[in-house]
């Protein structure tokens, strides 16, 4: 930078401004918001279901809800992802099919999330009969939405393990299932589950499919089964976001956005601890 | 490799081979499931009507289904948010690549990423909560929902995706056609505007695209904040900004909330909507592949 002129280092200056000018508008949304939430956030809060009355009003069912509706997210989304990942990966080789399929998963990573409410309305809840606003409606409709991303990230997993140690297994003779169970799949399975985690934490967020596959906007019981309807966090912000009463757009939608936020922060911060935790423990 | 071995060998491809087929059931039941509803939604709204009409009452007497002003909102969020977004998600990628040392990468990098993590919800109610009265100080005629403040928020949103595929394509400019234009005597600045951009511009475009795409499918944000009042915007009237619009997406959360029946006209033109944004965003998204592709070739 030595010997530029007060332009050049103009130019340099916009450049960083614009860097941290989206950074810093979201830091003081994020502020205001915590400010607003901190006097809302107690444990009447967390173990209250909704009410009209903003003191009394709370999140437990949503929480409970969403809390269900992620596992069982993961329990869909997982061995299909990570089996697709394997099939791409260690079957696929370099052909023309592979390639089919892979632009595929890209665009369906790129398809607009309401759509994929569509889908889940058409797919499961009209075709299948599962209940519209059930948790298990909204979670098959959820699995299918983060699928994508799922793949190609258990993918990088599975393609960041050496071939010298598949070779070295193959050459004991082992079969290629047995080198896929023994030698691949320990290996990268701490670049999959963070992955996954990352994946879950979108899903944690997603309105907009639930909206379509009828969820419900205010639930005043927890749920008891995954046939059950429920009403997800995100859900109850955007109803508390449209209520007529001061209280509930500046208080309870400012802390239940915090409670959701602390959820998913937690959540990658999981993710990360556990990739550097592996890291470690695999390459020494 | 014994006969029991052999078969559980290709039982497991056979299985993995099922879950990657899975994707591809998902894509054509996406596809049949839109084609099929708005298909019986078009045997009674002639397409003419849905594309060229300037109504849309879907669910108040006198019924009408006419896009149009769902598009024009549409058309506003995304012209409003990529004004926004491309100018500082390019210069974000600027300065990623060209100037920021590895150790301030390495922390902005992850900084910028969040702003894509936020859920889309959260981003509406920023919008509608604060920067909506935010803005009322300084324009008195703002109404509570405004295309305005919903392309703010859409626009800082969508900043990640246009500068991660823009650094991208800059990192992918190889180090000797910078080398040659210092050679030739130009400072940083030039080189970056004259050589580097230029060289990585089917890359940059890319991302300008696919940032329009994902502003086009953007919903809670938009439904939040901008409201849900269906009309015929003019986006060339700074006027028109002020107030309250209805985007595509935010007309199918309108009709998911109502409690429409199966067999409706208003419950099929929800697929209809969808549709039409479905094919809006695959042909943006396949002319970015293509545009991308470009300039992976260009460089190997």
């Amino acid at each position: 930078m030595k010997g530029d002129g007060w332009k050049e280092k103009m130019f340099m200056v916009v450049t960083l401004a614009a860097t941290l000018a989206g950074i810093t508008v979201l830091s003081a949304l994020l502020a205001l918001t915590f400010y607003e939430a901190v006097n809302w956030i107690d444990i009447q809060f967390l173990t209250s279901p909704p009410s009209r009355f903003p003191d009394r009003a709370g999140i437990y069912p949503s929480i409970v809800g969403t809390i269900m509706s992620m596992i069982l997210v993961g329990v869909f989304s997982v061995p299909l992802g990570v089996g697709a990942a394997l099939y791409l990966e260690e079957y696929g080789r370099r052909s023309r099919f592979k390639q089919i399929l892979e632009i595929n998963i890209s665009n369906l990573a790129a398809v607009p999330s309401i759509v994929y409410g569509l889908l889940g309305l058409g797919l499961f809840v009209s075709t299948l009969h599962i209940g519209a606003g059930s948790i298990l409606a909204g979670s098959l409709t959820l699995s299918l939405l983060i699928l994508p991303t799922v793949i190609v990230s258990a993918q990088e997993a599975i393609r960041a393990v050496p071939d010298s140690l598949r070779e070295a297994s193959i050459g004991l003779g082992a079969s290629k299932w047995q080198t896929i169970r023994h030698v691949v799949l320990p290996s990268s399975i701490p670049g999959i589950l963070t992955g996954v985690i990352l994946s879950l934490s979108r899903a944690i967020g997603e309105t907009a499919p639930l909206i379509m596959i009828g969820a419900a906007t205010t639930i005043f019981t927890a749920p008891k089964s995954i046939f059950s309807t429920y009403s997800p966090l995100p859900m109850q912000i955007f109803m508390w976001t449209d209520m007529p009463k001061e209280e509930f757009l500046h208080g309870l939608a400012p802390a239940a956005i915090i409670v959701l936020l602390a959820i998913m922060l937690s959540m990658n911060a999981l993710a990360i601890y556990l990739r550097n935790h592996y890291r470690k423990k695999l390459w020494g | 490799m014994n006969s029991s071995k052999k078969a559980t060998e290709s039982l497991i491809k056979t299985i993995l081979l099922i879950c990657t087929l899975l994707t591809v059931f998902v894509t054509f039941s996406i596809i049949y499931i839109l084609l099929s509803e708005s298909a019986t939604f078009f045997l009674s709204v002639s397409p003419v009507e849905f594309f060229t009409g300037m109504k849309w009452t879907p669910t108040i007497k006198p019924y009408a289904y006419g896009v149009l002003p769902l598009v024009s909102g549409t058309l506003m969020i995304t012209i409003g948010s990529a004004l926004i977004a491309i100018p500082a998600g390019l210069l974000s990628a600027i300065y990623l690549s060209e100037y920021a040392s590895e150790r301030v990468r390495n922390i902005l990098k992850p900084m910028l990423e969040i702003l894509a993590g936020i859920p889309t919800v959260v981003y509406g109610f920023f919008a509608f909560a604060y920067i909506t009265p935010f803005l009322k100080n300084l324009m008195p005629d703002l109404q509570a929902y405004n295309a305005l403040s919903a392309s703010i928020v859409v626009g800082i949103m969508i900043i990640p995706i246009v500068a991660s595929i823009s650094e991208d394509a800059i990192r992918a400019v190889p180090r000797s056609l910078r080398e040659a234009g210092y050679a030739l005597g130009a400072r940083k600045p030039r080189v970056i505007l004259t050589i580097v951009i230029p060289s990585a511009l089917s890359g940059i475009i890319a991302s300008f695209i696919l940032g329009i795409s994902r502003a086009i499918g953007e919903t809670m944000a938009v439904t939040i904040a901008a409201g849900r009042t269906p009309r015929l915007a003019n986006l060339l009237n700074p006027a028109d900004w002020t107030k309250s619009i209805e985007t595509m997406t935010a007309a199918m959360v309108e009709l998911g909330l109502s409690d429409v029946s199966g067999h409706s006209l208003a419950y099929k033109s929800l697929f209809a909507i969808g549709f039409t944004l479905f094919l809006m965003t695959l042909a943006l998204n396949t002319v970015s592949y293509f545009v991308k592709m470009r300039y992976r070739e260009v460089y190997r």
